[in-house]
């Protein structure tokens, strides 16, 4: 005899959720968490994927300290991170706030600016590297139109770095897009007792737009800083890690040092120093943000 | 000088700054175009060729016929629409699981799913390679598809906020009806969601199409190349890089992602705000 088993509400609820999340739930436990519990054990082993690990302790965490390249590989990261996410956050929300200046055809520019986002991949750094070609790439092509004679760019171990932070300026449309959504929501009764007061343009930006902005802000910045220290196709398509190591990221190291050198123990030591550092990082950046991010209903 | 000229001037100014970026952000792609079309010759040029003088459109075919460039289309089109139907089924199902059901566990999990954003992909990276090649799914496509079929946390959170802006009378009316979970999410909800679903597809389309990192572990047999793989080999091949052809190559590998922006520009707008927590 079947007996029919009822269950409370609640109980079916619950179940329900669980059975809907089932394939996230198995997809994080397979994906995720058992990945992570393998590298954290494979951080502490010497293997190659042919013999069998080894265990061996603290070795390659240790094994950083003296290694050279991991230091230049942290000094290429954070280099470029420093350069390139302030300055691609200033001028996506200058070009923002120009966009929002302007009465008609924001969306024409809008669109133009967002095309460099969705062309990113392979193709577009192919690009760049003909762009940046000393002899024959359109900068320097261009520059020797007006007589001066461009430097040797991702091929010059000076010029590397800056190339690549040059190139993720063109890349802002993105982020320019966030902005407008931010400048949007900023309220218009602020601004016009900010100018009864007697404030003018800066200070307008300056008490008016700027906290208003802040939530947008703490979003980009975190964003942009977790992308920018995992740059990786940059220097694997681009660069090489080259010339002489002035664009060896971290995560190019890693790939390097995984499946190049198959020292698959000490790439994942790196992975996890790499997954600190970004907990450190935005830590520091959560903890902040209580000083400078202001959300609107705080101030009801 | 008095207020009008000031305005006048200004917003001048703006629109001048504009078109400056829009030439910055256009003339690399020009650039690309042009080359495409350019003869051997042409692209040795030293001197600024701007547009060659007889655009060789045969380029097109060149590439194409010289290395598998159709194959590797294929291939890609292949892993992009089944990485797309894998992120929509399991995406909405966990998304409505998380916006819909308020039990206990859910705002654990929910911080769980959104922590797992901040993980650095090299942490996963080298033991999924491991646990692949223990299933022999090395050079297959199985380690780029099936994934997707597990939910993907950028696209389960977009999707949670999008249902959390959908009113629940209408649910709890199918609810007094008699329909079930599966079927209130199948007839009500879905209908309404189009839009943010369409929303992941294009995203997910981008992500899948240019997504290099993963072919690059996983696809090491040339037949088996993704467009973004082969275009980075036919590079690194010849000394001589011929970029007329790599960059016609290129060119035909932005195309579908530039059309379906052109025509799905709001999708995009949407997902963006969705994302970003912004109301859009």
């Amino acid at each position: 005899m079947k007996k029919k088993i009822y269950l409370t509400e609640s109980k079916r609820k619950t179940i329900t959720f669980y059975l809907l999340i089932s394939p996230w739930i198995i997809g994080f436990l397979a994906f995720v968490l058992g990945p992570m519990i393998i590298s954290l054990f494979m951080s502490f082993t010497k293997w190659d994927l042919l013999t069998d690990p080894k265990w061996i302790g603290f070795d390659n965490y240790t094994k950083m300290f003296g290694d050279s390249l991991f230091y230049q590989s942290l000094k290429v990261t954070f280099v470029y991170s420093i350069f390139s996410v302030p300055l691609q956050l200033i001028l996506s929300l200058a070009v923002a706030m120009l966009l929002n200046q302007i009465n008609w055809g924001v969306k024409v520019f809008r669109t133009i600016y967002y095309i460099p986002v969705i062309v990113s991949g392979v193709a577009v750094m192919v690009l760049w590297s003909y762009i940046f070609n000393p002899e024959i790439g359109l900068i320097n092509q261009v520059l020797k139109m007006v007589g001066i004679k461009g430097p040797g760019w991702i091929f010059d171990e000076d010029w590397a770095m800056t190339s690549l932070v040059v190139m993720s300026l063109w890349n802002i449309g993105g982020t320019v897009v966030i902005w407008l959504a931010g400048l949007a929501g900023v309220s218009k009764d602020l601004y016009e007792s900010a100018t009864l007061d007697g404030a003018n343009k800066w200070q307008l930006f300056r008490f008016v737009t700027l906290p208003a902005l802040s939530p947008t802000l703490f979003y980009n910045l975190i964003m942009g800083v977790i992308g920018a220290l995992q740059t990786f196709n940059q220097a694997y398509i681009m660069t090489d890690g080259g010339p002489n190591n002035s664009t060896l990221f971290y995560n190019y190291y890693l790939w390097v040092n995984a499946f190049d050198n198959f020292e698959m123990g000490y790439a994942s030591a790196m992975a996890w120093i790499l997954f600190i550092i970004i907990i450190i990082l935005t830590l520091i950046i959560f903890k902040s943000s209580s000083s400078w991010v202001y959300y609107e209903s705080e101030r009801k | 000088m008095n207020y009008k000229t000031t305005k006048i001037l200004w917003k001048t100014f703006v629109w001048i700054v504009l078109i400056i970026g829009t030439i910055i952000t256009l003339v690399p792609l020009f650039w690309m175009l042009s080359t495409a079309l350019k003869s051997n010759a042409e692209v040795m040029q030293f001197d600024m060729v701007w547009w060659p003088e007889d655009p060789k459109w045969s380029n097109f075919v060149e590439a194409f016929t010289t290395l598998p460039f159709g194959e590797w289309t294929m291939n890609t089109i292949f892993i992009t629409v089944f990485t797309i139907i894998g992120t929509l089924l399991s995406c909405t199902v966990v998304a409505y699981g998380f916006a819909r059901f308020n039990v206990r566990g859910n705002k654990t999990l929910f911080i769980i799913l959104l922590s797992t954003m901040m993980l650095p992909s090299t942490v996963t990276m080298i033991p999924q390679f491991v646990i692949f090649r223990e299933l022999d799914w090395i050079n297959t496509f199985y380690p780029l598809i099936v994934p997707s079929f597990f939910g993907n946390a950028t696209f389960i959170f977009l999707l949670r906020q999008f249902f959390m802006t959908i009113p629940t009378e209408l649910e709890d009316a199918a609810k007094m009806d008699g329909l079930g979970t599966m079927g209130i999410l199948g007839r009500i909800i879905l209908p309404m969601t189009l839009p943010a679903l369409t929303t992941v597809a294009i995203f997910q389309f981008n992500g899948a199409w240019n997504d290099f990192m993963g072919p690059l572990i996983y696809l090491s047999d040339p037949d088996d190349f993704t467009l973004a793989l082969g275009i980075n080999f036919f590079k690194g091949e010849n000394n001589q890089v011929q970029w007329n052809y790599l960059m016609s190559a290129s060119v035909i590998s932005m195309l579908p992602s530039l059309l379906i922006f052109f025509f799905g520009q709001k999708y995009f707008i949407q997902g963006i705000n969705l994302s970003s927590g912004i109301k859009g």
